[in-house]
């Protein structure tokens, strides 16, 4: 019974998006306030319907039931229940709900917590968020419904994955989402803008929160699949240059893009032409990557069971969007007026750059991840783009852009004074070259890239040290000055400044766990010691243990650093009968410095039975890699909760008259 | 045809990326040293988008195996890699070769930016042409050391 | 010029579009692994035979003086795939007269004397590649893979898989058909 309230709850979702999609934009074309009025109504029947059929779904997953085949497929009594209900969403179709909710749920923010936005650019937003919903539902209904039931039911489910069962593994995808959907009303506010004819300053600060939040939660759910990626696949590795890796990275980006360009359309009334452009690209971006991952294109770990009617379908939806709302721009854009002008050198300038540089590097990564299946139609020919393409040319596009970020937030806008930003930041250089010589004269055997990569960091911390720094005048005037006036300072500054720290942090957890990683792979026998970056390690032997639902051998490594002991390692190797799989957990001993890592297997080879395959990692300055995220995700968190994002913008005849410091 | 595939998937999948194994590692570390770097640039050609060095497949340890065998021998990097390139084409390559159908690839990065740049310097003169009316009358000596001071004073208190 | 600009993220995307769309033909297999030993004689090799199967072992020369079509099927007992194929493989050569040779694929030789002797033995030879090596030299992705060499020694066609499918079956006895035209 509750299967088919939680489908009927879709069917008449569909309904409400239906009405949504037309009432609303024609009530704004009209002037008919009733009409706009109605996105309110039709947006929160959509929350709660949608609400209710997700819910239907967990419940079957909670309670085992094997007459839905969604349950069947995903999920297996002996699961643990925190793992039953993340299987609800680990499915094509469960995470195909799980997208419409979030999709209504941000629509639904839109039509209860926008009271400053204008009711003419709230009506239109609302109608093309409901476009969205109606395709993704029909989508479901028709190709991917999760209620779908079997009969007879089986004895048990077939999923008992044991790689799958995993905290960060569960909540990844529902981050990752929260992510690609945000963006979505971004991509609604810029249609409705497009179709209104007229891109407003306010504009770009109403849409700032909520590219803020889809933005925060994308840098977490991609932070948390590389942190699992880390911990459980026994490599140290963090990032593949994977497609499906790439997919979700190329919404970040140009996300991070948007970010900026729509500051530059807010302050100076300018960019607004990109601005909308890159709205529509980042929710293109998410589709995009729906649309790879469901459709079996290419070649991935990662991919979804795939089925090609339903390639066909997201194609569809994906083409139809994104050809639509881009057929669109090219009609109305250069009906925009460009706006504010702006000297070469200047904060304006400054964020072009940024933007120019942020957007090449999404499109290389877009190319690099699309060109075997351009190969191969055009020539017939199967080629592999893997890691060496990417890192030999995305990087080179982000170190100038860090470079950059040091360089950005001193500018003034429209002209600055290059001499005197030179001045402020001569300290700044010699602390860059400063580490640069030190990281040389210790590491001598590190590459030339790490060198540099690091010392850009330096700059960049030390650069977005000193510009908080002069801001507060710290150090040019008494501390409670100082205290008074970082008090005083909008949060989205320090947000600027946090997320910024973050970044020169992210790069020196990225360059010491590449550069420097060391390696040890050995059979031991116990009593070995193995010496790996100034530690001793003794292995002392493996031994059986039981788990909830899984034996598993035992290793045991005691830890010394000059004579002391500093740890216990324990890594398994767990073997689940049920499931007839074994999966290895690694032992990690995590410090600022750098990470102890230890994983052990039996041996493939027979010859050697009795002994034990150990491998042992030392990744340097790893755990900066967590670290720099959390920054990142607590600046735009910051941001996000500035007063002045939610107050409002201010009236027209306000902001004309009123001499305001550049802000 | 798939469920085989998907067999050996879940094979290579369930005991999770291993790599390579102690009896596989060479005596001269820098040998190893190559043989490793190499590794991580040869597809394993069972896996799904795995290099051979952090697969456990069998055929990946074969390919390492043989790499190896080859260094020992006294191949270059180069040729170590066309042993591979041989069987079974560039495809094992995850570093695409420069050739007639990867010039594109290696030079399309480049070719956006300056397509970028180029339209982004553009669209500037054009606005700025389009203001061009809105040129302001020169400043007096004086107006314009106020505005310096002025500017030089706001510049200490920019905020984003 | 600045129309144009405009519109060139939509012909892009229209132009992705199209590739998308050419992916998706479901003839098409994005996990398919090319070979560069089509068309190439048959690599170099000399194995041994699998002792206690009673059969000679296989090298390139024995390919190269068969006079005409033959299967090389890579299999091994461990493979699962293969048990069913075998039935298909021995319905060739009893019933279609195919001389059928075989790669014994990182085996241990007693393992596949037993899957043989209880399953049945259709092989003319056999090489034991108990490294892999050979196998590599194949060019092959899996096991099994089956290949159509012709009388002189080139390899003519590949199939990767196990071959029970009708359609496979069809495929693999085109191929041998179309070898022995060449002829």
């Amino acid at each position: 019974m509750i299967p088919e309230i939680g489908h009927f709850a879709l069917i008449l979702a569909l309904a409400a998006a239906l009405v949504q999609s037309v009432l609303p934009i024609l009530g704004a074309q009209s002037g008919r306030t009733l009409w706009m009025e109605s996105a309110r109504t039709t947006a929160t029947l959509q929350v709660v319907l949608v609400g209710i059929a997700f819910a239907a779904l967990i419940r079957s997953f909670v309670i085992s039931d094997f007459t839905v085949l969604n349950v069947v497929e995903n999920s297996h009594s002996l699961k643990p229940m925190i793992f039953k209900v993340a299987g609800s969403w680990g499915s094509h179709e469960g995470s195909l709900l799980l997208w419409t909710l979030i999709l209504v749920v941000f629509g639904g923010g839109v039509a209860v917590l926008g009271s400053n936005i204008p009711a003419g650019l709230k009506a239109r937003t609302l109608s093309v968020q409901a476009w969205i919903s109606v395709g993704f539902l029909t989508f479901m209904l028709f190709t991917s419904n999760p209620f779908d039931r079997v009969s007879p039911p089986p004895l048990d489910g077939q999923d008992l994955n044991p790689l799958l069962q995993d905290i960060g593994l569960a909540m990844h995808p529902p981050l990752l989402y929260f992510g690609y959907v945000g963006f979505s009303i971004v991509f609604s506010f810029a249609v409705a803008a497009l179709i209104e004819g007229r891109v407003d300053p306010a504009w770009a600060r109403w849409v700032r929160p909520w590219t803020l939040a889809a933005w925060i939660s994308l840098t977490a759910g991609i932070a948390l699949g590389s942190w699992w990626a880390y911990y459980e696949l026994g490599w140290g590795g963090w990032w593949f240059w994977d497609p499906v890796e790439n997919v979700s990275f190329m919404p970040w980006l140009l996300g991070t893009a948007l970010l900026h360009s729509a500051i530059v359309t807010e302050k100076r009334d300018a960019f607004k032409s990109w601005t909308i452009l890159l709205a529509i690209l980042t929710f293109s971006l998410s589709l995009l990557g729906t649309f790879i991952v469901r459709s079996g294109l290419l070649t991935s770990v990662h991919a979804f069971a795939v089925d090609p009617e339903r390639g066909l379908y997201i194609l569809g939806l994906l083409g139809a969007t994104v050809v639509g709302s881009l057929t669109l721009y090219a009609w109305r854009a250069p009906q925009l007026d460009p706006g504010g002008l702006f000297r070469p050198i200047s904060r304006e300038a400054g964020l072009l750059v940024n933007n120019l540089l942020l957007a090449t590097a999404t499109a290389t990564v877009l190319f690099g991840t699309l060109y075997p299946l351009f190969v191969e139609a055009i020539a017939d020919e199967k080629i592999s783009v893997g890691p060496p393409y990417f890192n030999a040319t995305f990087i080179p596009f982000m170190l100038p852009l860090v470079i950059m970020m040091g360089i950005g937030p001193f500018l003034s806008w429209k002209r600055a004074d290059l001499p005197g930003v030179w001045q402020r930041l001569r300290w700044v250089m010699a602390i860059a070259v400063g580490v640069a010589l030190a990281v040389w004269y210790l590491q001598t055997d590190g590459p030339l890239l790490a060198v540099v990569s690091l010392a850009i960091a330096a700059w960049l911390f030390a650069a977005t040290l000193r510009e908080w720094g002069l801001r507060i005048k710290l150090f040019n005037a008494p501390f409670s000055e100082s205290v008074r006036r970082a008090r005083n300072l909008p949060r989205a500054s320090h947000g600027m400044t946090l997320a910024h720290l973050g970044v020169a942090v992210l790069i020196l957890g990225f360059v010491g766990s590449s550069a420097w990683k060391q390696e040890h792979t050995l059979f031991a026998e116990p009593g070995t010691t193995i010496e790996i970056a100034g530690f001793d390690m003794i292995f002392e032997g493996v031994k059986r243990v039981r788990g909830a639902n899984y034996v598993a051998q035992q290793g045991q490594l005691r830890v010394l650093k000059d004579g002391a002991e500093v740890s216990l390692l324990r890594p398994e190797r767990r073997n689940y009968p049920v499931a007839g799989s074994s999966t290895t957990e690694s032992a990690i001993r995590t410090t600022l410095a750098g990470d102890l890592y230890v994983t052990i297997v039996e041996p493939a080879a027979d010859a050697a039975s009795g002994k034990w395959t150990l491998r042992i990692l030392y990744e340097p300055l790893v755990v900066w890699i967590w670290i720099g995220s959390a920054m990142l995700i607590l600046g735009g968190a910051m941001s996000m909760s500035d007063r002045r994002l939610r107050v409002g913008a201010p009236k027209r005849s306000a902001r004309a008259t009123a001499l305001q410091p550049a802000e | 045809m798939k469920h085989w595939l998907i067999a050996i998937v879940l094979m290579s999948m369930a005991s999770v990326a291993w790599g390579v194994e102690p009896d596989e590692i060479l005596d001269d570390p820098v040998l190893e040293q190559r043989a490793r770097s190499i590794s991580k640039q040869l597809r394993c050609v069972v896996c799904l988008n795995q290099d051979i060095d952090s697969s456990n497949a069998g055929v990946a340890r074969t390919m390492r195996i043989l790499l190896r065998e080859r260094l020992v021998a006294g191949d270059s990097d180069r040729k170590v890699l066309n042993f591979f390139v041989e069987r079974y084409g560039d495809f094992v390559l995850f570093r695409p070769p420069l050739k007639g159908s990867t010039y594109l690839l290696w030079f399309g990065p480049l070719l956006i930016f300056g397509l970028g740049a180029g339209i982004a310097v553009v669209a500037i003169r054009r606005a700025r042409g389009k203001g061009a009316h809105l040129k302001v009358q020169s400043l007096s000596a004086d107006e314009e050391r106020e505005i310096q001071a002025l500017l030089r004073e706001e510049k200490g208190s920019n905020s984003p | 010029m600045n129309r144009l600009v405009v519109a060139l993220p939509a012909l892009l995307a229209l132009v992705l579009g199209g590739f998308f769309l050419w992916g998706l033909n479901p003839e098409r297999d994005p996990n398919a692994v090319p070979s560069a030993r089509i068309a190439e004689p048959v690599p170099e090799f000399v194995l041994p035979a699998v002792g206690g199967t009673g059969t000679p072992g296989l090298s390139a020369e024995d390919l190269r003086t068969t006079g005409e079509p033959v299967l090389v099927n890579v299999f091994a007992s461990w493979c699962v795939p293969c048990r069913a194929e075998h039935a298909v493989l021995t319905g060739f050569v009893v019933q279609e007269g195919v001389r059928l040779m075989g790669i014994n694929y990182q085996d241990k030789p007693e393992d596949a004397a037993n899957w043989l002797s209880s399953l049945g033995n259709p092989y003319e030879r056999i090489g034991s590649d108990l490294e892999g090596r050979v196998g590599i030299d194949w060019a092959i992705s899996g096991v099994p893979e089956t290949f159509v060499v012709d009388g002189s020694g080139v390899v003519v066609f590949r199939y990767v898989g196990p071959i029970i499918a009708l359609d496979a079956q069809a495929k693999v006895r085109a191929a041998i058909e179309a070898a022995k035209g060449q002829r």
